[in-house]
């Protein structure tokens, strides 16, 4: 008999398979993923580094209005599609944009939001990934919504559900987490603790513990992984979707990382931290790791190692020549997709900003 | 040959005929919220559905309004059509939020591509006795809001066609019901067809003044018109139904016909759907007016308690006297 502490509570420690050195460590709960996956999460993860560098430079150079930038959590954006089967879904916020393409959604239409042409611009329902959220945890709950359409359905989906430090003090995460518990949908809440909500260090959001402990008080059971270990993700994810697709209920993964970088480029990190705090999250980076793991295990030779690389090259230049195109949107659009049949009102307001346009070009 | 079949129903009964009739018709329709399964609703709104069609499709959810609101929102990504209710008008706004930067928002945001057939059914508005936070009339915010479709039903029929209607509403649809008149008692055919949502109706002509209203103050218009005809003038009253969208076309064709018009309303009057009506209709029929437009509306304060609730609901007599102040001497 297991007690409700050792079902509901996380591991002592955040689950680690492979250590910032490349050294693996055997767990008693969680096995290694195998050598096939953790070569294909390799390329995924350079790949997503490569998306988050060069999306950061073409905020630079005018192209995006704004990126938020998951650079040095890319293990956590590319574990959390891995371990999803095509039929299931997955809910991002505005800091996913790596793992909405590791889903396999177009990345020019994933950047759409950033660019400011539109607000989403990818078809959810083409990959399952929900709209990117941008208010914070409210779309935790519309995830529990969705898990609980398909068990009526009696379909055996898994909803991705994820938030950051910041958004596990919003109400909505607690409202998400008790009905998730309540109706027993199959969700996996997944937590990118990276340590701060813009300015504000985790310290001010809540003294629990840790966020994982949270599922305790909802009878969800928690677990926390080191967020820069794929491996590790790869295991304390896959099983919690497991768990949830045979009808266990929801599950609540805390990813421990870090946000190596501003919170998007409006932001000053230097105002609220310093670089001694920096520095060893940089010793931790999720792709030194898994590259010193599998070149010491003979996984990782010269030729694949160009390959992942060009492979990722060549997504940056897909996102570099797609988004240089110069892009402009209808303005009578506006208009269209507020109601599924515009009001006269909207008609009226549609043809007076049309006959504004006429005489602005006249 | 369908027979004609009237029935003598409360506004509470046809809801809850129109929900039932709704489910039996298609299952994907799910009816949640606070205390509607066993216990059929505060109000008895959801009064055996559970019973009828199972815990999976009407159930009692955690008390949590975001949460109720949130989910309903998931569940129309889904493939459902899900109605819930907020218990009381004020118990709505802890799901302010998801009902603004959400249910309102999706189609547009994903471009046509995430559609949200949902209804959230709001118990509103005061004259039942009703202590704080429980006679709110909330309509202005959800009005303001673009993307949301607001109804308000002020008949038994109404109660029944526009609920169906909003349930097979393609686009999320606040259904504000006047909670006063839930024991107001018609016979009716429910097997008529009435008006769809969006189409305002003269519920009784009259050629000198109109007074529009919507919700609970349509049969105190009708009231103060039946009052007025008494004494020689005849008043139209025009029931909104909907309220976005909105009417023009025949609350403007009304007001043409007398040129004198009053709003009523119970909302507090400033920043309102009445202040939104005269300004419509001013920029519209300015030219045929006699006389600026009046209202009649809640003073903007807090919803009172019982013992002094009757000072702030638009009564026969305050709109009497805004008749009588329509600059009749210059006609």
């Amino acid at each position: 008999m297991t007690t409700v502490e050792e079902r509901l509570l996380p591991s002592a420690e955040p689950i680690q398979l492979i250590d910032q050195h490349g050294v693996p460590h055997d767990h008693p709960q969680y096995g290694l993923p195998s050598e096939q996956t953790l070569v294909d999460g390799y390329a995924q993860l350079v790949k997503g580094r490569r998306i988050n560098d060069q999306a950061g430079a073409l905020v630079r150079q005018g192209r995006l209005a704004v990126y938020p930038s998951s650079h040095g959590q890319e293990a956590c954006q590319v574990a959390a599609t891995m371990v999803l089967r095509d039929q299931d879904w997955l809910f991002p916020t505005y800091r996913d944009t790596v793992s909405i393409i590791s889903r396999g959604v177009d990345p020019i239409e994933t950047l759409t939001l950033l660019r400011g042409d539109w607000h989403s611009g990818y078809d959810p329902y083409q990959r399952n990934v929900a709209p990117q959220a941008t208010p914070l945890a409210t779309q935790l709950i519309h995830a529990v919504g969705v898990a609980h359409a398909a068990r009526l359905k009696g379909e055996d989906t898994v909803v991705m559900a994820l938030c950051g430090d910041g958004a596990t003090s919003e109400g909505d995460f607690h409202e998400a987490l008790n009905f998730a518990a309540v109706f027993k949908a199959p969700v996996v809440f997944f937590i990118q603790n990276n340590e701060y909500a813009i300015s504000v260090p985790l310290a001010r959001q809540t003294v629990a513990p840790s966020l994982a402990h949270k599922g305790i008080g909802y009878g969800v059971p928690g677990e926390r992984a080191d967020g820069n270990d794929l491996a590790g993700l790869l295991a304390v994810l896959g099983q919690a979707v497991d768990k949830a697709r045979a009808g266990e209920g929801p599950q609540l993964i805390e990813a421990h990382t870090y946000r190596v970088q501003a919170h998007t480029n409006a932001d000053d990190a230097t105002r609220y931290r310093n670089d001694a705090e920096v520095a060893p999250w940089l010793e931790r980076d999720p792709l030194k790791r898994l590259e010193a793991f599998l070149v010491e295990r003979g996984l990782l030779g010269e030729s694949l190692k160009k390959q992942v690389v060009a492979a990722a090259d060549e997504a940056a230049e897909a996102l570099r020549v797609g988004l240089m195109e110069e892009v402009q949107p209808d303005p009578a659009e506006l208009f269209d997709h507020l109601y599924a049949e515009k009001t006269p009102q909207l008609k009226e307001q549609a043809a007076f900003l049309q006959d504004e346009l006429a005489r602005e070009e006249a | 040959m369908t027979a004609t079949t009237l029935v003598k129903l409360t506004m509470a009964q046809a809801l809850n005929q129109a929900l039932r009739d709704a489910m039996k018709a298609d299952e994907t329709v799910l009816m949640f919220g606070e205390d509607v399964g066993a216990l059929g609703g505060v109000f008895r709104i959801t009064d055996g559905l559970t019973a009828e069609f199972g815990e999976d499709r009407c159930f009692d959810t955690p008390l949590a309004e975001s949460g109720i609101v949130g989910m309903a929102v998931g569940l129309a990504m889904n493939g459902m059509r899900p109605v819930v209710e907020m218990q009381f008008d004020a118990f709505g706004y802890p799901a302010f939020e998801q009902v603004v930067s959400h249910v309102a928002k999706m189609r547009n945001r994903t471009r046509g591509r995430v559609t949200l057939p949902m209804v959230i059914r709001m118990p509103y508005a005061g004259g039942i006795g009703g202590v704080e936070h429980h006679c709110d009339s909330s309509e202005s915010y959800y009005a303001h809001t673009p993307g949301l479709t607001v109804v308000a039903p002020a008949t038994v029929a109404d109660a029944y066609t526009l609920l169906r209607k909003a349930i097979e509403h393609p686009d999320p649809v606040i259904f504000m019901e006047p909670k006063k008149l839930y024991w107001a008692k018609e016979e009716v055919d429910l097997s008529v067809e009435q008006p769809g949502i969006g189409t305002a109706v003269v519920r009784r002509e009259g050629r000198d003044a109109t007074l529009i209203a919507y919700g609970p103050t349509v049969p105190i218009a009708l009231e103060a018109a039946e009052v007025a005809a008494a004494d020689g003038r005849q008043l139209q009253v025009v029931d909104l139904r909907s309220i976005v969208p909105f009417d023009d076309e025949t609350v403007c064709a009304a007001v043409r016909s007398t040129g004198r018009a009053v709003v009523v309303a119970e909302a507090s009057g400033f920043a309102s759907v009445s202040s939104e009506i005269v300004a419509r209709v001013t920029e519209r029929c300015f030219h045929s007016l006699a006389a600026p437009i009046r209202r009649v509306t809640g003073f903007d304060i807090p919803y009172p308690p019982p013992k002094l609730e009757r000072h702030q609901l638009p009564g026969v007599d305050r709109i009497l006297d805004a008749v009588d102040d329509l600059q009749w001497e210059d006609s």
